[in-house]
């Protein structure tokens, strides 16, 4: 620790630390523009000169290391003049329109300025003008206000992990721009809107759609992954007009991903259902809530009487976890035990063998500690693009060496040590290479079930493999073998994978052999609470997959749109169609709902309380931060009043949290959670080395604003996520072999269902597999994995 | 989009550079480039930042900043007549004149046949021979008189 | 005596070859101090001795630069000559590239024998391409000769020389922008600390000296550190280049011993041209003050002599004015290549050059204010000192010094709207 003295007030840092550390430890403020505490220092704006003892000029205070006994003057009269003559030239090009300009009002730029009183411009030349660029649908530019603070730049290149922005030019010249006119790509783009401290950059969704001092703040959490990252969400005339983060640090730090950051454009979706509505004769009424209500009600009983497991409730995994246990409650109340949120699940081979509930097996900051990670089956970036952040941290900090197993090859942004692309049967064997390869490091003991060593007999172990192997158990790198710091993770891609059990009996293998801690990043925002709650089939019923597979009498849909929302549209439209009675909770009208019979309008995250539970295990409640839209109401109390309307017990609640009390015993959840979250299997599964079959496989991705209904139905969003949607893409030796090129109109057929789509080359998809992300226009297709056929379309 | 030779003479330069800082190499491909194909297109710095592995925007950056590289099209011969202190208490603007009477065309512009651009330049270290000018970045002409610099045009083909 | 040592194979034919260096004894200090694994505090105590200072301009001390690269590092360490001279004036690094290539590497070599350097660079600037090309003909040769390369003279050391070519960029210059733009980025000097020494290129321990500095070492090890302080003053040790340019009978490069007044460097130089007064004088380039005749004429050409003065030496890059220039004519030009070399990044900097060169155009241009005079000395105080590196204060300093020693002719130039001197 040094002892240091600003402002005459004494305080004690850390080595290492710079003034403006200290300083901000004790509230000193130095004003700044190009300092960012998460990003490398570039120390040129200069605003933060200040005056310390023995030196004859300034300092900056971002860039200047502290050292024993120094003493800074952060308001002398030197310090104040530098500050005074940096804010002159920070100025002199800058444009006066603040009452116009969209960072009005929370200008970094403005507030500073205003500190030092307006002097009289002496600057009689003509100011600058730069012009805007395009940088895609969701920053807008005004570039004749940057400062060249950089910062967007740094962002992108050093937390985004692409450089995508550059300073181009000279001197005054010189100025921020995208390569000609390219967009912005980055999953991680809107944060540079913040970090700009003028109004350079701004939302373009948001743009003159408000002031920042008519909008009221209200905290909330994210909806659209599993991290839980901490939102603001923006209101005015009750509506959400920008959702910003909400800093906390071991969560999602001060960033937020795009999708969190612009979905709620959906939530203002003219396709917002208001009222509840009745299918009669085929032609949709609007009804009020009571007769819709009760008529929901006596058909369910109808079926229910019959036998409760005729209906099947499937809930979308973004649902609160008092939706998910609501349900439950009402399908056992039914006798039903068919409930399940593993709406893309395939391989449900686990059921019954968890110990616990699945979770990431670590806390997220922990990953950024790391220095092995193996991560199978994950299209990172798209899934959960903070936690690629937190890896690419892991990679620049601790050199850590990630590798990936998968059938997709696309860059996670971050230098990988070894990687396998193999198909999606190839993986099992991919990772049975590792396991054997893992278990014959001399160091680690042999505890394999006999029959896994028998089949391992029999494996042939790749260079790779092995080398895998040896980076996992950390063998001749000087790690700390004493508290390994590594992990085996699994994708929401290795979720989907119809071979799931294999893929996590494997990983569990490996990682308890080399001692790595092993988790699941689970998909969506309330996997593991709704997991947790038991939106679960009871022992011996339907999951989400055979729901579908025997179709059902009756269905409730608790905010799912079948077709996008399940692993095989084409079956979960079917079946819906075939049922004799479809309810559904839904904050959409939706063409995916038409074979639906009753629609029921339901409040989205930001209209109702609720809780998610993240990945990493925190449970966090949130309150409505509008009301609800029209006769929009909170998913929980319709769920309540079908219960006491069927007359089931135990439904008077009387707010969510009496929902969530229940959920957790009465205790607090934090003292539940931690029994509950478990990864371990009580055996494994048995594994099976399948030969591969020569049939075109497809790979049926998730696209990043695809995720679920309200991200779908965020415009901007799917603007920026236009290119990796409709399409078939393959790798070349796959278009040479079926006589395609790039642009081709092909009929991709799956089951019974063809839809025409252009061919992509795209070399990062394994050979003779086809990605066909799941999108409106291939929502109807089959299963995410399943066989597939593709010829040229006349 | 460029010759082999031109590629070559890219990867002689990449062997001066570790092999983890092919982005080392970037001033010099860009000036190879420019040497063959007249100018720097914003597809040629894609082209050549695609093959040093770097981010195009990286090229770019480098491409603006230095005052050698043409990102617009250029006469055959470029003149860039220093005009900074040293050559100019030696009469560089007398140099200029005369370049601007016998082309036709003003400082930056480029004369219609596309033969001839000139511009003006910063200090080349060379002032104890001004006034000067150099051809196409390559060849310093020092010791500047009207009269020399007819017969330097003369010779230019 | 001129020439004696970066110059010292001048007189000979051919004298950049590698024959007529090893004519003079050529790479034999090197060899000596490889093979008998001369002790690198030794060298370097040699080279404090010497009282070699940076010949770049800024006159660190080079033996006391040589003690800071950390001696014990896992991994490269990087060796880099500045030969980017692109402040208005300079030109005597080219002589040396063209004129004695060989004493450079040499001298390089040896800094990397004692720094520990498994890799050099000169960076060259970007308009000398002959130059350049010549340069790394010479490499080629020490290379082809043992020279350079893998376990020189069958020792354990090793060392790889190579030249990079800037592409007209005055920043580069600077030691950082120049470390910058050797990893292939734009310019811009970075913050220090940390210094090149303990993060250079690529992150690793580097040592940055000047041209003149690396090609002064074989001189100074061959003869002992005594011998070239003893050409010089105290203070400034050895010789030195000045790069004589405007209006004098002969410009060029003289290397003449520290200490000489200036009126002997003046007449080497063939006195003013066309039998005109002298004016002014820059003494070591536009990033040094402005002398008006009086104070020069009395002046000694070395650190403390210049600094007594009123200026400093710089470079060593000597522009003489004669009384047919007019001073704010000539600032204007200087405050352009200030605001068109700036690179942009600090503000006061970018902003600031830019400032300046407009008032003094309008004054120029016939439409100056008397109060602009005082705006110009405001505006280059807060730019100075408030920089990331130099340049701001060199973009300070001649508007500083012009108006402090010509004022009156910038008051008449306001007045009148046109020039006190040339009428126009
Ligand atoms: C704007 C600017 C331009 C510079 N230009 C040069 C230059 O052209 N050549 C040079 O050797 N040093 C130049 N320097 C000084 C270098 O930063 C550095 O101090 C020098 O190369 C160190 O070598 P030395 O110690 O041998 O002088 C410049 C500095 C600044 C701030
Ligand atoms: S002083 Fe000028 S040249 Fe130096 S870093 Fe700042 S902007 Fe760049
Ligand atoms: S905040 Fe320190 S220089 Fe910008």
């Amino acid at each position: 620790m040094l002892k240091i003295e600003i402002d005459g007030q004494a305080v004690e840092v850390e080595h290492g630390s710079t003034i403006i550390d200290a300083a901000d430890k004790i509230g000193v403020a130095i004003p700044r523009f190009c300092y960012h505490k998460k990003l490398s220092v570039a120390a040129n704006c200069r605003m933060c000169l200040v005056q310390v003892e023995k030196f004859n000029k300034p300092l900056p205070a971002c860039a200047t290391p502290v050292s024993e006994g120094m003493k800074i003057f952060t308001r002398s009269k030197s310090a104040i003049e530098a500050q005074k003559s940096v804010m002159e030239f920070l100025l002199i090009n800058h444009p006066l329109d603040c009452p116009i300009c969209d960072q009005g009002g929370e200008c970094e730029l403005q507030d500073i300025a205003v500190g030092y009183g307006s002097v009289k411009s002496r600057y009689t030349e003509e100011k600058r003008v730069v012009l805007n660029k395009n940088i895609g649908p969701l920053v807008s530019t005004d570039m004749t206000r940057c400062i060249q603070c950089t910062r967007c730049v740094r962002f992108l290149k050093e937390i985004g992990g692409m450089m995508e922005l550059g300073l181009v030019g000279r001197g005054e010249h010189a100025e921020i721009t995208a390569y000609v006119d390219k967009s912005v790509e980055s999953e991680l783009s809107g944060n540079i809107i913040d970090l700009c401290p003028v109004g350079a950059l701004t939302s373009k969704p948001f743009r003159y759609s408000a002031r920042s001092w008519e909008l009221t703040r209200r905290p909330s959490i994210a909806a659209h992954d599993a991290l839980g990252s901490q939102i603001e969400v923006q209101v005015k005339n009750n509506r959400v007009m920008r959702v910003l983060p909400r800093e906390k640090e071991s969560i999602n730090e001060c960033w937020i991903s795009d999708r969190d950051r612009f979905s709620y454009e959906g939530l203002n979706s003219t396709e917002r259902l208001t009222v509840p509505m009745i299918k009669q004769n085929g032609e949709w009424k609007e009804a009020d809530w009571k007769s819709a209500l009760e008529y929901v009600a006596n058909r369910l009983k109808v079926v229910a009487e019959k036998d409760g497991n005729d209906i099947g409730f499937l809930v979308a995994p973004t649902s609160t976890m008092e939706e998910g246990y609501l349900t439950k409650k009402l399908a056992r109340g039914l006798k039903s035990g068919n409930v399940d949120h593993r709406l893309r699940r395939g391989d449900f081979r686990l059921d019954g063998h968890f110990q616990g509930t699945p979770w990431m097996g670590c806390n997220i900051p922990d990953l950024q500690e790391m220095d092995r990670v193996l991560v199978i089956g994950s299209n990172l970036r798209n899934e959960h693009p903070l936690l690629a952040h937190r890896l690419r941290h892991a990679v620049k900090m601790n050199a850590a060496e990630v590798s990936i197993v998968s059938s997709l090859d696309d860059d996670p942004l971050m230098p990988v040590a070894f990687k396998e692309i193999c198909s999606p049967d190839g993986m099992i064997n991919e990772l049975l290479q590792i396991l054997k390869a893992m278990s014959s490091l001399q160091r680690l003991s042999l505890c394999l079930p006999p029959s896994l060593n028998k089949l391992l007999e029999g494996i042939e172990v790749s260079a790779n493999a092995d080398a895998i192997a040896h980076s996992l158990a950390g063998l001749g790198k000087d790690y700390d073998l004493v508290s390994p710091r590594s992990g085996v993770f699994l994708g929401n891609m290795a979720q989907h994978h119809p071979r799931y059990s294999e893929l996590y009996s494997l990983a569990e293998a490996i990682a308890s052999l080399c001692g790595a801690t092993f988790g699941v990043f689970s998909e969506s925002a309330n996997r593991v609470g709704l997991d947790l709650a038991r939106a679960l089939p009871s022992a011996g019923a339907l999951n989400a997959r055979t729901m579908l597979e025997q179709p059902r009498k009756a269905y409730m849909l608790v905010n799912v749109e079948p077709e996008f929302d399940c692993r095989n549209g084409k079956q979960a439209a079917d079946a819906m169609a075939q049922a004799d009675f479809v309810v559904a909770l839904t904050p959409f009208k939706s063409f995916a709902l038409n074979d639906a019979d009753v629609m029921l309008p339901v409040a989205p995250f930001t209209e109702t309380s609720g809780t998610f539970m993240s990945m990493e295990g925190r449970v966090q409640s949130f309150a409505a931060a509008v009301k609800p839209l029209g006769e929009c109401r909170p998913g929980w109390k319709v769920l309540r009043v079908l219960g006491n309307l069927l007359g089931l017990e135990g439904f008077d609640f009387d707010s969510s949290e009496a929902v969530k009390n229940e959920i957790f015993g009465g205790e607090k959840p934090s003292k539940v959670v931690w029994n509950k979250l478990n990864n371990n299997l009580r055996h494994l599964v048995e594994v099976d080395v399948k030969a591969t079959s020569t049939a075109l496989r497809r790979i049926g991705e998730i696209p990043l604003y695809q995720s679920d209904a309200i991200v779908r139905r965020s415009l901007p969003l799917q603007k920026a996520g236009q290119s990796s949607v409709g399409m078939a893409a393959m790798n070349s030796a796959l278009m040479q072999k079926l006589g395609l090129q790039e642009g081709d109109l092909v009929r991709v057929k799956q089951d019974a269902e063809a839809v025409k789509l252009p061919v992509r080359l795209d070399d990062r998809v394994y050979d003779n597999c086809v990605r066909v992300p799941v999108c409106a226009e291939t929502a109807r297709l089959g299963d995410l994995y399943g066989e597939i056929s593709v010829e040229k379309a006349s | 989009m460029l010759s082999q030779e031109s590629l070559a003479r890219i990867d002689r330069e990449l062997t001066k550079y570790p092999d983890d800082h092919r982005q080392s190499a970037v001033m010099s491909a860009l000036r190879i480039a420019q040497d063959e194909l007249g100018w720097l297109s914003k597809d040629t710095i894609a082209f050549v930042a695609d093959y040093l592995r770097i981010p195009a925007i990286a090229a770019l950056e480098v491409a603006t900043f230095y005052n050698m590289y043409e990102l617009e099209p250029v006469g055959r011969h470029k003149i860039t007549v220093c005009t900074n202190i040293s050559c100019m208490l030696r009469g560089s603007d007398e140099i200029v004149d005369h370049l601007e009477k016998r082309l036709g065309v003003h400082m930056g512009e480029t004369t219609p046949d596309g033969k001839y651009t000139i511009k003006e330049g910063e200090c080349m270290g060379c002032c104890g021979g001004a006034p000067l000018f150099h051809i196409n970045n390559k060849r310093m002409c020092e010791y500047l008189t009207p009269e020399k610099v007819d017969e330097i045009l003369g010779e230019l083909k | 005596m001129a020439n004696e040592v970066c110059f010292r194979t001048l007189h000979l034919p051919n004298p950049g070859s590698l024959e007529t260096y090893r004519s003079i004894g050529g790479y034999e200090t090197l060899k000596r101090i490889v093979t008998e694994k001369v002790k690198a505090t030794e060298i370097i105590n040699q080279v404090k001795i010497s009282g070699l200072r940076g010949r770049g301009g800024a006159g660190f001390p080079t033996g006391l630069k040589w003690s800071f690269m950390p001696r014990y590092y896992d991994g490269t360490k990087y060796l880099v000559c500045n030969t980017d001279e692109g402040e208005p004036g300079t030109f005597k690094d080219r002589d040396i590239i063209r004129y004695n290539p060989h004493q450079l590497i040499e001298g390089m070599a040896i800094a990397a024998y004692t720094l520990g350097a498994r890799v050099g660079y000169n960076y060259i600037h970007g308009e000398i391409w002959e130059d350049y090309v010549f340069f790394e003909r010479a490499l080629d040769e020490a290379r082809a000769a043992g020279f350079l390369g893998e376990n020189l003279f069958g020792t354990n050391f090793s060392f790889d020389l190579y030249a990079h070519h800037g592409y007209g960029a005055y920043i580069c210059g600077e030691e950082t922008a120049l470390i910058e733009s050797i990893e292939g980025k734009k310019g811009q000097p970075r913050f220090k600390p940390p210094f090149p020494a303990s993060f250079g290129v690529y992150g690793k321990p580097t040592n940055v000296n000047n041209t003149e500095s690396y090609a002064s070492i074989p001189f100074i090890l061959q003869h002992g550190g005594q011998a070239f302080q003893d050409l010089g003053v105290a203070n400034s040790g050895g010789t030195k280049i000045f790069a004589v340019s405007g209006h004098v009978e002969k410009p060029g490069n003289y290397e003449v011993n520290m200490g000489i007044p200036f009126p002997e460097l003046l007449s080497l130089a063939g006195g003013i041209w066309k039998g005109r007064q002298l004016k002014a004088v820059i003494p070591g380039g536009p990033s040094t003050a402005v002398m008006p005749a009086a104070s020069i004429m009395g002046a000694t050409m070395d650190y403390d002599g210049l600094s007594k003065a009123g200026s400093s030496l710089g470079a060593g890059s000597v522009i003489i004015m004669d009384d047919s220039t007019c001073m704010v004519q000539t600032l204007k030009r200087l405050s352009y290549f200030f605001f068109e070399e700036s690179c942009g990044q600090c503000t006061p900097c970018r902003e600031g050059t830019g400032w300046l060169y407009r008032v003094v155009k309008r004054i120029v241009d016939g439409e100056g204010r008397m109060e602009d005079l005082d705006l110009l000395t405001d505006v280059s105080s807060n730019i100075s000192g408030r920089t990331i590196c130099a340049l701001g204060d060199a973009a300070a300093t001649p508007v500083l010094s012009f108006i402090k020693h010509f004022r009156p002719e910038f008051e008449y130039y306001i007045q009148h709207g046109r020039s006190m001197v040339t009428g126009k």
